[in-house]
């Protein structure tokens, strides 16, 4: 038994770890918390909206949170009543896939699935339940008449990003911090090492990610974040791009203490990062996540559901970068340059590194 | 000890153990202004549908392969944490593998089932081979073998390499398996819609069961394994050779690790992408501890595991977190732990009680204090 002692603590230290890769968030608020009707002023919809979200779920300071201010503004100005669930470390896709179904069931519909991993899950549910609209954020796997696919440019943004570092780095060498080395945001690598190049042809480019999957903790790892981006900056880089989700904080901390610029992703960071740090993030790479499920959910309302694939871009303003730092300022002019090429197909932006 | 008082003991520790972790879980729920009742009513509720039993089932075949792995180790005192690495190397490898080859139906599955086993335990059996030959503790080497195998994994699944991208998707994924190297489901449950079936996979789970059953306390090798387990020094002095024991049994451990994602793998997904379900090792050891290294306790463990794990969304759609599944689970394991503690005290206290009876009983009224010592 002093055995099992010791493999107790081991797996209580494994568990801590393994809480430690899952989140910190708070429970999702259920079943449409706020009752419309009882405001007299509030508009009111008979829609029940289901969201399922990646692990992390809503609180995760990132992609998920992106989903759910969408799903905030939606539940503002419409009033829909909306579920939300979220998935588990380690679950399958038979997991997902009850997860779908279970909100079909319940009446929610329309359904907003949030990431890749729903991309199989949804493809088989959104065929049982044919009467129920489906959407399903960064994947076009599946073409149903049904399914909504929301995809970003997210290379077209992350390009315009590059510029900028490029042309604010002093030093002529910029880096990148991905969270997870998967082909998505190898996306925003492709991008910015290609905007970064465009600007200066001799920049020196640094990249790195800070998990391999299956462990996606490198989304969630501010600790991990700031010693990479040390580093990164130890050796001479003066920008680097942290696309990272929450990690991008320890990024943050680490360009305060070596006095250089970092620049955020997804939302406008500057915005939303704590004070102290706020003032190093040059711009954000801003990926409108809460635009797609926000324009999916009216969609539904207006009677006229999305289906098929929607691409958001530079052309529809899916994807752009943050002007609210000023010290961005003497930069735009170049990225606004590049952005209407990109635009008007003269630059087409690698997708992949 | 007679033998009712030692089934009775057996069964007494998990029972203690889930009893006391239902009473933590109401406490958390009372705190955070839940009615356990309602909750547990829910998961009961959710429990009753032929699609979530369905689940339930194919979790806890999942579950099973990836305790009996731990099992095996633990019964020589060897704590494999590395089966995580081991099934997630040897399932990358086994669908490749088997979304390369063409063969006629039954081979095709043998094949993949063969590769995924043998990769599997030659995973395991290079921390085998470090503990025997160099005195490297498993624990370290098993966890350090973890992490390479997530390396060599991500290495492995780049298009090009052993994957092939998806048009459209952000996922990456080794090329399909064909139906021939597919198991099919079986309707089991009754009410389960044809989309969600039991996974074909459990006949090996039950086989995989009655073999280690068979193989610990049915043969001469699992009698070494246990005497090994139970003292070294016994065992050296009977003849047993430690060394060959330890590396047996972390091949074997890592051959049935290699099954862990086969379900998944032949059941559902056909192919290793980036979402294949991580983490089953851990869940593994949890489970081995909780089934007591039983093929019965087990079995019952993972039936236990995949009703929380499955109960998650039916708690989330009532409004209550699905976190405190994970809060469940994780006192049911430290609970085991106590518990096991506690009632190997009531027995050697008891053993203690029965000898001095006897002793007193030969030595006539002068052994009689000893009856309440």
């Amino acid at each position: 038994m002093r055995n099992a002692l010791k493999i107790a603590t081991a797996l209580a230290a494994g568990a801590l770890v393994l809480a430690g890769c899952g989140s910190s968030s708070t429970p999702a608020t259920p079943g449409g918390s706020e009752n419309p009707s009882e405001t007299s002023s509030a508009p009111t919809s008979d829609l029940k909206v289901g969201l399922a979200y990646d692990i992390g779920g809503r609180g995760d300071q990132s992609f998920n949170d992106a989903a759910a201010r969408g799903l905030d503004k939606a539940k503002d100005e419409f009033g829909v009543q909306a579920q939300e669930l979220e998935a588990q470390n380690g679950e399958t896709d038979a997991q997902k896939e009850e997860r779908l179904r279970t909100l079909a069931d319940g009446g929610y519909n329309p359904i907003v699935a949030i990431g890749f991993a729903y991309s199989g899950p949804v493809g088989k549910v959104a065929k049982e339940y044919p009467d129920v609209n489906f959407a399903i954020v960064d994947d076009a796997a599946n073409d149903l008449p049904n399914l909504a696919n929301l995809v970003f440019a997210e290379n077209e943004g992350s390009f315009l990003v590059g510029v900028i570092a490029a042309e604010a780095s002093k030093s002529g060498n910029v880096g990148f911090i991905g969270g997870v080395n998967v082909p998505l945001i190898q996306k925003f690598q492709a991008g910015f090492d290609a905007g970064a190049k465009a600007q200066n042809s001799s920049i020196k480019l640094q990249d790195k990610y800070l998990t391999e999957p299956p462990d996606f903790g490198g989304f969630n790892d501010p600790a991990k974040g700031k010693t990479t981006a040390k580093g990164m900056y130890d050796k001479g880089t003066d920008v680097v791009f942290a696309a990272a989700g929450g990690s991008g904080s320890g990024v943050f901390e680490a360009a305060k203490a070596a006095g250089a610029w970092a620049i955020g992703v997804d939302s406008d960071q500057y915005l939303t990062a704590a004070p102290a740090v706020k003032d190093v993030i040059l711009t954000s790479m801003i990926k409108k996540v809460d635009v797609a499920v926000y324009d999916f959910i009216k969609s539904v309302v207006d009677g006229s559901p999305l289906t098929g694939t929607t691409t958001f871009d530079l052309k529809n303003d899916g994807v752009g970068y943050s002007t609210s730092n000023p010290a961005v300022e003497p930069y735009t002019a170049k990225a606004d340059e590049f952005a209407q090429k990109i635009i008007s197909g003269e630059i087409t932006v690698p997708t992949t590194p | 000890m007679n033998r009712r008082r030692k089934i009775i003991l057996a069964l007494a520790a998990p029972a203690l153990a889930i009893v006391f972790s239902l009473g933590v879980t109401a406490l958390v729920l009372v705190v955070t202004g839940n009615s356990p009742v309602e909750v547990i009513d829910k998961m009961i509720e959710s429990a009753a549908r032929p699609r979530v039993q369905t689940l339930i089932v194919n979790s806890a075949i999942t579950y099973y392969f990836a305790a009996v792995a731990v099992a095996v180790g633990f019964k020589m005192n060897l704590f494999n944490i590395g089966v995580d690495g081991q099934y997630r190397l040897a399932a990358m490898l086994a669908a490749a593998v088997g979304g390369a080859v063409v063969l006629p139906a039954v081979l095709h599955v043998l094949l993949i089932v063969v590769v995924a086993v043998l990769v599997g335990a030659a995973w395991a059996g290079i921390a085998g081979l470090l503990k025997v030959y160099r005195g490297v503790s498993e624990v370290i080497s098993t966890i350090m073998l973890n992490a390479i195998a997530t390396f060599l994994v991500a290495y492995l699944l780049q298009p090009g390499v052993l994957a092939e991208t998806i048009p459209g998707s952000n996922n990456i994924q080794t090329k399909p398996i064909p139906p021939s190297g597919q198991v099919p489901g079986l309707s089991l449950i009754p009410g389960s819609p044809a989309t969600v079936q039991v996974y074909g996979m459990i006949f090996v789970a039950v086989l995989v069961g009655v073999a280690y059953w068979f193989l610990l306390s049915r043969t001469r090798f699992g009698f070494d394994l246990r005497a090994t387990g139970a003292s070294e020094t016994a065992a050296v002095a009977s003849g047993v050779s430690v060394k060959r024991m330890v590396l047996a049994s972390m091949l074997i451990s890592g051959a049935v690790a290699g099954l862990v994602g086969m379900p998944q793998l032949l059941g559902a997904s056909y192919t290793y992408s980036l979402d294949f379900p991580a983490g089953l090792g851990f869940t593994g050891i949890a489970i081995a501890l909780l089934g007591r290294n039983h093929p019965v306790g087990i079995a019952f463990g993972a039936l236990l595991f995949g009703f929380l794990d499955n109960a998650s969304t039916a708690l989330e759609i009532s409004g209550v977190s699905p976190y405190i599944v994970k809060i469940t689970q994780g006192v049911i394991v430290l609970s085991v732990v106590i518990a096991y503690e506690v009632v190997r005290r009531i027995a050697v206290a008891a053993a203690q009680r029965d000898v001095g009876r006897q002793l007193a009983a030969g030595a006539g009224n002068g052994g009689a204090a000893e009856v309440t010592a």
